[in-house]
């Protein structure tokens, strides 16, 4: 029994438990990171209740005898302590529970996968007729080769508008919260825009990275704009070929600042270019809903599929949402990083 | 039990992912690393939504040579979700990374139950 308990301190169970509670970092000497104040919370708050209560006792005067200073401190940290072991009895608890929680919903789930049809059968009930019709009439009445571009960007395309409006709404929620305004003369606001502008860390006009660059970024945006207006006719579409251009622009953006990238990315050209392509989306959409509900002519030819310029909306529909994508990515990692654009 | 569990391993990988990920989110006490867990589980849901899709040895749905028969692809409805999950789970994330940086920009600290404890002290007084 003693001599496990000695061994205990070395063991992997040991060790595992006290990673999991964080109290020792496994990347301590093998990153170059700043080391954690070893301070845990408890002893936090019991100083922090002691010199209240020294605080209190001072400010009492001279008229409290050191008997009573001694009681009272004496009570606060009784409490503190009996706080500390319900608090610990309480996380116990919640751990195991949650433990246990996790391991009925896996166990529920994988019997319930036990119960699904074999994975990769052709027969299975997902393969119905709503895919079959998508495959056979997907190419003649869209007019795009890609079928699940099809699928989206024509069946299905006022979810694609939800999904763009999705974008844009993340994209202002995080404006608001994250947006430094540069006029406001608040104690706050500055105490923000000086801490956004402190960079210590990062590489100011470095050589290799601007060299890099100059021969990734072109290459980057070209092939992201092949994969957007390629959408149609092979892998690809609006939003991943937005993604890949807004990953350019930041690559220009870490290489050479922001003064260079300022010069065509603002956030009025972002407002402008977002808002103008999701309203272009809404309103070429819903002229082709309007047209198709009343089964009258729409008058946008489909062109020969295989052609760049064929399938009707679906090219502009997939250049509309490549900007708003690029534009929200971009937006992103601007506001993240300097709390503006 | 078992031998369906390994004839869909897929799916029974994506559970157990999905499994990870929830438990994360439930036991970790730093925010980024629910906001991780969070994001275990939005991939384990990809899988599970890819692996329905897929049919052994079809091709994907890009229609080549003219052939229009549904019995030549793979079918193409799992694969548009996909998509929107993808666009809805990188929305979710940045605005909780945001809200993150909001928070700990207040209470200095990443700890869900120091960041409680802080906003009840301030609420007192």
């Amino acid at each position: 029994m003693s001599r496990k308990r000695e061994n205990y301190e070395k063991s992997f169970l040991f060790r595992l438990k006290r990673w999991m509670d964080g109290e020792v970092d496994l990347l301590e000497n093998g990153m170059e990171t700043v080391p954690l104040p070893k301070r845990r919370r408890y002893q936090e708050v019991e100083e922090k209740l002691s010199s209240k209560s020294e605080k209190s006792a001072s400010g009492r005067g001279e008229l409290s005898s050191d008997r009573e200073e001694l009681l009272s401190g004496g009570k606060k940290r009784f409490s503190a302590d009996a706080e500390e072991k319900a608090l610990r009895i309480y996380r116990r608890i919640y751990q195991v529970m949650s433990v246990v929680l996790c391991l009925s919903i896996i166990f529920v789930l994988l019997w319930t996968i036990a119960y699904l049809p074999v994975f990769g059968n052709a027969g299975n009930p997902d393969n119905n007729e709503v895919s079959a019709r998508y495959i056979e009439k997907g190419l003649q009445e869209t007019g795009a080769v890609n079928i699940v571009t099809g699928m989206i960007l024509d069946y299905r395309a006022f979810d694609t508008f939800g999904e763009s409006c999705v974008l844009f709404i993340g994209s202002c929620c995080v404006m608001v919260l994250l947006k430094i305004e540069k006029g406001s003369k608040s104690k706050k606001n500055q105490e923000r825009l000086a801490k956004s502008q402190d960079r210590l860390y990062e590489p100011k006009n470095d050589v290799i990275l601007q060299k890099c660059a100059c021969v990734l970024v072109p290459v980057i945006l070209l092939f992201g704009i092949y994969i957007v207006l390629n959408g149609h006719l092979s892998p690809g579409g609006g939003f991943s070929g937005g993604a890949v251009i807004g990953s350019g622009l930041i690559l220009y953006l870490n290489a050479f600042g922001f003064e260079k990238t300022e010069r065509l990315f603002t956030e009025k050209t972002y407002r402008r270019i977002t808002v103008s392509a999701l309203t272009f989306y809404c309103l070429a959409k819903s002229y082709s809903f309007f047209t198709g509900a009343n089964h009258l002519e729409s008058g946008i030819p489909l062109g020969a599929p295989g052609d760049i310029i064929s399938s009707g909306l679906i090219l502009p529909l997939n250049i509309c949402v490549g900007l708003v994508v690029a534009c929200t990515m971009y937006a992103f990692y601007a506001l993240f990083r300097k709390g503006g654009m | 039990m078992a031998d369906f569990l390994f004839n869909n391993i897929e799916e029974t990988v994506s559970v157990i992912l999905f499994g990870i990920g929830f438990t994360m989110l439930l036991l970790q006490q730093n925010l980024i690393k629910k906001i991780m867990g969070m994001n275990i589980m939005d991939t384990a849901v990809y899988l599970f939504l890819a692996a329905k899709g897929y049919i052994y040895g079809k091709m994907v749905p890009i229609v080549t040579d003219g052939v229009l028969e549904a019995s030549a692809y793979i079918n193409p409805v799992p694969s548009g979700l996909v998509l929107t999950g993808i666009v809805v789970s990188v929305s979710t994330t940045a605005l909780m990374l945001a809200l993150t940086i909001r928070l700990y920009e207040r209470y200095h600290s990443l700890n869900l139950d120091e960041i409680l404890m802080r906003a009840k002290k301030e609420e007192k007084s």
